[in-house]
This record gives C-alpha cells, sequence and structure tokens, in this order.
C-alpha cells in the first residue's frame, strides 16, 4: 500500500478542520509498520543466519525454543534487554550513548525509498540511489563514535580500521552503481526496476559483483569483517557495549545483510518483476533472501584479508573493475542507444554479450596481478643440513 | 607538518579469543605493525611438577593427561616411557603397538585442533574449524572404547596399558582410516588453495633453519623451516623402527608451510595406524610390573616426538615409590622462544594467525 492511497483512505474519514493531521498521522503509521516489519525480518534472519550457519558447519543450530528455533531472536532480546547497560566510567557519554542509534537509523531509513512492490514503498523519492549512498555513508560516522567513545584500544583499533575501510569501499560501490544509471537514465528505484527489460545483472555482472564485494565489506561482513575481527580484536568497536546498546548494534549489524539484498534487488534483479500470477511483493521477497543466502554462503566459507589486503583490494581490484565497467557501458550506450535516448531490448542482449566478455577477461586480468598464482614450488624441499637424523640412526 | 605518533601498547590477553587459553602478550604496536612482543606466562600454573613430588609413579599419569590437554595419550606415552627407562621394565610387543596406533591417532587429533584454530585466527567463521572438530570427535569416540574416557585418557601405565582394546574396537579403526584420507582431502580442498589463505600465510612469520635450530624449536614448527628431524626416525622408540613412513618437510617456515607440514604429518600418521594393524601380535598387554614402582636410585630423560614437538619427561629417583623430581620438557613452552623473531614487523591481524600456527596448548606452557 503507497502513501497516496493511505492518505486518500484517512482523508476520507476525517473532517475538513484537522486535515492537515492526516498527512503526519499517515506518515507515522506507515513507517511504524515498516520499521517494526524490519526489525521483525532482522530477527528472523539472526534465525536464519544461525540455522543456515549451523548447516554450513555440520551441525545443527539454535532449536530449542519453538518450532525449529523460531523463537530463539526473542529469548536473544529478552536477555539481553535484562542485561546490565554498563557504560565505563572514562567513556563519553553522550557519544558512547548515541552511537548505537546512530548507526541503527540509516539502516532503517534505506527502507524508506526502496520499492517492495508495484506501489508499496514510503517516498517516491526521484534521488532514490543518491539517498541510499549518503544514508549508509553515515554508519562510518557511528563506528567511529561508538569505538572512539569507549575509550577502549581494541575499539579504538576497530573504530580505525572501519573509518578507513569503509570511506574507501564507498567509492567503488557508488561506481558500479553510476553504470546501472547511465543505463537507466535515472536515480529514482522506481524508474530503474521499470527499466529493467533484461535484469541488471545479467546486463552488467561486473558492477553487480563490485557492488555485492563492495556491499559485503560496508557492512563490515566475511572476509572483510576486520572491523569487529573476532579473533583479532575481541568485538572489534563495540567491545565496551552491553545490554540493550549491543542489541541495538547486533539489530544494525543484522539488518545491513538485508538492506543490502533489498538494494541489489532493485538495482541489479528487477526488483518486483516476476513471472505475472505470484505478485511482485513475493518476487521481491524471494530475490532478496537468495541475495542474502550468497552473503551467508560467503561469510561461512572464507577467511578474512588483512587490513592493507582490504584496502589493496578496493583500490587496486575493484576500483578499477567498476572503472571499466562505467567505461564500457558508456561507450555502449553512446554507440547503441536509439536517436530519442532509449534503449531496445535488442541493443540490451548486444550489451549483455559484450559486458560478459568484458567481465571474464578484466577479472582475470586484475587476478593475475594482485593475486597469488599458482605455487611455485615444483621440487619436493630440500632438507637442511643443520640436522642429520640418518646419521644418529646408526649411533 | 609530520603528524605525531606515538605507538600503543596492549594487553593481548589473558582473557582473548585467540591467545589458546590464558596466555598473554603485552604487545607494543606502532598504528597496526608490532613493533615488541612480550609474552607473560604463568596463569595456568598448577604446580604438575611439584604435585609428581608427592605422587606415586602410577598416580602421576592422571598428572600428564593435563598437559597437553589435546594430546593426553602422547604424554602417556613419554612419561611412562620414562619410568620403564628408569625403573628397567619391559613392555609386551602388544602393547607397543597398541600404543603406537594410540599415539599417532592422538597426533591425528591434535593436528586437526592446531589447523582448526588456526583457520578460526584466520577469520573463517567457525566452518574449517567444525570440520576438524568432526573428525576428531570420531578419534575421540575410538578412545573412549579402549579407556572410556575422552580427552584426559589415563590410558597407559608403566609396563604396559590399563586395558586391551575391546573387539569393536579394531573395526572401528579400520573404517576410520580407511575414510581419514577423504576427511583431510576434503579440508584440504577448503584451504589448501584457497586464494585468502595463501595472500595470508604464505611468507608470512618465517622462522630460518638457523634460528629454529638455535631456539630449540622442535616438532612440526623446526620441520616447517626445512630441518628433517623426527625423534620417531632419529631415535626410534616402541616399534617406530619397524614401521615405514616420511617425515615431511616445508620450503621456508612460514605460516603456510607449517599447515602443509601438518597435513602431510596427519596422512603419514594413518599410514603408521594402518601397517600397525596388520603387524599387531596377539599376547598381554601388561608386564608383571607391580602397582608401587619403586625404581632404583638415579636419573633418566627420555623424549618421544608429541604432535608439537619433542616432549620429555627427566625424573629423578631416590628409590621410593614417588620421583624426587620431575621436569617436564613441554615442546609448546620452548617453541615459544622464537615469538618475539616471528611477530616483530608483522601486523596485528598476523600476529594472532602466527602465535595460532605454533599450536601452543597453555595446560603445556604453564604446566
Amino acid at each position: 500500500m503507497s502513501f497516496d492511497q493511505l492518505y486518500d483512505l484517512l482523508d476520507r474519514f476525517v473532517p475538513e478542520s484537522i486535515d492537515w493531521m492526516v498527512f503526519t498521522v499517515t506518515a507515522l503509521i506507515l513507517s511504524l509498520a515498516v520499521i517494526n516489519a524490519m526489525v521483525l525480518c532482522t530477527a528472523l534472519y539472526t534465525w536464519f543466519e544461525r540455522r543456515m550457519l549451523g548447516r554450513f558447519q555440520s551441525r545443527i543450530g539454535p532449536n530449542r525454543w519453538g518450532p525449529f528455533g523460531l523463537l530463539q531472536p526473542i529469548a536473544d532480546v529478552i536477555k539481553l534487554l535484562v542485561k546490565e547497560d554498563v557504560i565505563p566510567v572514562v567513556a563519553d557519554r553522550a557519544v558512547f550513548t548515541l552511537a548505537p542509534v546512530v548507526l541503527l537509523v540509516p539502516a532503517l531509513m534505506v527502507f524508506i525509498v526502496i520499492p517492495f512492490g508495484e506501489q508499496s514503498f514510503l517516498g517516491k523519492l526521484n534521488v532514490g540511489v543518491l539517498f541510499i549512498l549518503g544514508v549508509t555513508g553515515v554508519n562510518t560516522l557511528a563506528i567511529i563514535m561508538g569505538g572512539w567513545a569507549s575509550r577502549n584500544k581494541y575499539a579504538l583499533f576497530g573504530a580505525m580500521r572501519g573509518a578507513a575501510m569503509l570511506i574507501s569501499y564507498e567509492v567503488p560501490m557508488a561506481l558500479s552503481l553510476i553504470g546501472v544509471i547511465i543505463l537507466a537514465g535515472s536515480i529514482s528505484l522506481v524508474d530503474i526496476v521499470s527499466s529493467q527489460g533484461i535484469f541488471y545483472i545479467l546486463v552488467q555482472p561486473l558492477a553487480f559483483l563490485v557492488f555485492m564485494a563492495a556491499a559485503s565489506a560496508e557492512m563490515s561482513r566475511a572476509p572483510f569483517d576486520m572491523i569487529e575481527s573476532e579473533s583479532e580484536l575481541g568485538a572489534g568497536y563495540h567491545t565496551e557495549y552491553s545490554g540493550i546498546k549491543y542489541a541495538i548494534f547486533q539489530l544494525a549489524e543484522f539488518m545491513a545483510p538485508l538492506v543490502t539484498a533489498a538494494v541489489a534487488t532493485v538495482v541489479f534483479l528487477g526488483g518486483t518483476k516476476g513471472i505475472d500470477p505470484i505478485p511482485g511483493q513475493v518476487w521481491f521477497l524471494l530475490k532478496a533472501f537468495s541475495v542474502v543466502f550468497v552473503l551467508l554462503w560467503v561469510r561461512a566459507t572464507w577467511p578474512r584479508l588483512r587490513v592493507d589486503q582490504i584496502m589493496g583490494f578496493a583500490w587496486k581490484g575493484l576500483f578499477p573493475l567498476s572503472v571499466i565497467n562505467f567505461f564500457v557501458v558508456a561507450v555502449e550506450l553512446f554507440v547503441l542507444q536509439e536517436p530519442d535516448g532509449t534503449i531496445t531490448n535488442q541493443s540490451m542482449m548486444i550489451m549483455t554479450g559484450i559486458n560478459w566478455v568484458v567481465m571474464v577477461v578484466s577479472i582475470v586480468l586484475i587476478a593475475t596481478v594482485l593475486g597469488q598464482g599458482k605455487l611455485q614450488h615444483k621440487l619436493p624441499p630440500q632438507p637442511s643440513s643443520l640436522a642429520n637424523m640418518a646419521a644418529s640412526e646408526g649411533d | 607538518m609530520a603528524i605525531k605518533t606515538e605507538p600503543i601498547t596492549i594487553n593481548m590477553g589473558p582473557q582473548h579469543p585467540s591467545t589458546h587459553g590464558v596466555f598473554r602478550l603485552r604487545v607494543t604496536f606502532d598504528g597496526e605493525v608490532v613493533v615488541d612482543v612480550e609474552p607473560v606466562f604463568g596463569y595456568l600454573h598448577r604446580g604438575t611438577e611439584k604435585l609428581a613430588e608427592e605422587r606415586t609413579y602410577v598416580q602421576i599419569v592422571t598428572l600428564t593427561d593435563r598437559l597437553d590437554y589435546t594430546a593426553s595419550m602422547s604424554n602417556n606415552l613419554a612419561y611412562v616411557r620414562s619410568v620403564e627407562k628408569l625403573g628397567g621394565i619391559e613392555v609386551p610387543e602388544r602393547a607397543q603397538y597398541l600404543r603406537v596406533i594410540c599415539a599417532e591417532l592422538q597426533r591425528i587429533a591434535s593436528h586437526f585442533v592446531s589447523i582448526g584454530f588456526m583457520l578460526q585466527e584466520l577469520g573463517a567463521f567457525g566452518t574449517p574449524l567444525m570440520y576438524c572438530f568432526r573428525e576428531r570427535e570420531r578419534i575421540l569416540d575410538l578412545f573412549e572404547m579402549l579407556c572410556g574416557a575422552r580427552i584426559t585418557l589415563s590410558y597407559m601405565r608403566p609396563g604396559g596399558l590399563i586395558q586391551d582394546a575391546p573387539e569393536d574396537f579394531w573395526p572401528a579403526l579400520g573404517i576410520l582410516m580407511e575414510s581419514m584420507p577423504e576427511y583431510i582431502d576434503d579440508l584440504e580442498g577448503l584451504v589448501t588453495s584457497n586464494e585468502i589463505v595463501l595472500a595470508r600465510t604464505r611468507d608470512v612469520g618465517i622462522i630460518s633453519p638457523e634460528l629454529a635450530v638455535n631456539g630449540s624449536v622442535t616438532g612440526p614448527m623446526l620441520r616447517a623451516s626445512g630441518v628433517q628431524w623426527d625423534l620417531r626416525k632419529a631415535n626410534p622408540y616402541e616399534v617406530y623402527d619397524r614401521l615405514e613412513f616420511d617425515v615431511p618437510i616445508g620450503y621456508q617456515g612460514d605460516t603456510y608451510d607449517r599447515y602443509l607440514v601438518r597435513v602431510q604429518e596427519m596422512r603419514e600418521s594413518v599410514r603408521i595406524i594402518e601397517q600397525c594393524i596388520k603387524q599387531i601380535p596377539g599376547g598381554a598387554i601388561q608386564s608383571e610390573a607391580p602397582f608401587f614402582v619403586r625404581p632404583p636410585v638415579g636419573d633418566v630423560y627420555d623424549a618421544i616426538e608429541a604432535p608439537k614437538g619433542e616432549l620429555g619427561f627427566y625424573l629423578v629417583s631416590d628409590g621410593g615409590i614417588s620421583p624426587y623430581r620431575c621436569k617436564i620438557r613441554a615442546p609448546s613452552f620452548i617453541n615459544l622462544t622464537v615469538l618475539r623473531d616471528m611477530l616483530v614487523g608483522w601486523k596485528l591481524a598476523d600476529l594472532v594467525v602466527i602465535f595460532g600456527s605454533t599450536d601452543v596448548v597453555l595446560g603445556e606452557v604453564d604446566r
């Protein structure tokens, strides 16, 4: 249900004199509905993630409370709520308290512009992509706030890594989206969805890969989870947090994959488009969940990169790739577009063909330059002369 | 204008996810780079060596379980061998073969733990660790068949073993040894040529052969540096001289080589156990040693190749029922002598991985 429909509905029952209230009430109802739905989704997602990780790791995962352990998130939240909310004496109280909120709110704000269905969105912003890029950029601030205000050395390490990494990865992420924007000719998410005759994941596979890599860095998940790399920093920037503040951090962190999945679905997977009898909302959910699953799969399999390798990957790997994609799409568009600036499905097909070749070639190229390559050792290792077992065997 | 910077000192541990227990490192960082490391030991000190002076020779076996708790069998073996040498006790051949089987099973289990935790420290979220632990469980099940315990086994006694293996132990062992190469292949498929693992471990934390020898490093860490030294070959004990196996070595002693050497050693262990199953004779598993062993006055040092290196017991007897002095040469502890040389100059993320690749067990370090 869109804002306009609800507005009209309320408007019918409300006397003329307080008409001005209708707008506020509608907005409140819708935003509350979306926020609660997202929080609930995130809670369910934590269950999904833990069960799936269990499967990947040949164990069971939470299965005690409720059917298949579905009520586990509720138990977790209750546990965190009744925990003592410790603020370190040396911490900066105001900033320390504010940080979780600053992290959570942008994650929720992204959902304002996501078109969940044909007409279901909170605000039809005509600068949707820009809004998302801007709003998600705020999480850097939250991590710095949390890490610095804790006055903990581990938290400081996490925050400093976070600042460097998040800012670096925003560049390839934005550049990969630009390829889509020039193809769609609009930065409104609704227009991007409607312009996808062929899904952009097929037309611009390179952009999709760069976006997914950059986005998993943006939400600091494996293999880029160095902000809170557990084995190195304990818990990274939220080492000192406990109780409800920790819960909010976790909520924001678990919401991040959902945000990424939603954006990727809209921009690359055709959003609500699908085969007809099934409504668009269902398609959206299906696509979003497959993206989430891929992210989870990556998290369950890969080790973490080192700090300098992560930065190198952003600037030496993803940045050139996104520039290549951007450049190739721009040239193709210049050649293939119709006189009125639109693109036919046929030209899209041609672009798809070219772009897949470009993707394979450029990735192989970058991988050969940056990668570890094959093991160079062909001969078996030579034993050092410092020890000689054969001689002492005779003793 | 140059920005003023200063080094930052962090206490890593004793409560830290990557310290394998309660190890503490006072690390000085310049940004992310390690400039100085000072290890602090003793948080798990239980006075094992002193306690041993108050117990009979048989009772000390239970103390040795708690040294390297991922490899109790090897600890048992090292200790009872010292006592046997001191007291001149004969061991039946069947018991010797069973001891070798147990020690090699324990080596596989211990290497699984080591590799699993090293990958956990690389940041692989639990998956390789769980794979490793799944296979380790099967080995622990076999130990449970042998003696009823899974971790603190106390299976060996001076003069033999506490009891013979049950009937259903042998088919279970055969099945496990048949499938173990596949499990190791699975693990290697996940890890060995993984791009990120290569990027993180190759050329990282190199120990030169000279440094390794000068630092008394033993075990897989020494062999990863290219020094082919293995007590099972160099000074064959039990029945190792009748078994065929290779001693794998690494190229240059980096973290990746230490991982590879461990994987290859697991394969060799499977080979050894398969030969043992074929060769094992019947007969007694316990010689007629008295319950209160009273070795003659004297002292003895005997060492075995434990999963982590040379594990030796130095026992001094005054003719009584308990040793006058019991000194333990713990491989994990002595392998840490090169810690500073390995860590300085690398980053925080490398620090935990290099430390993980040394495969320390704090029960053994602090004793």
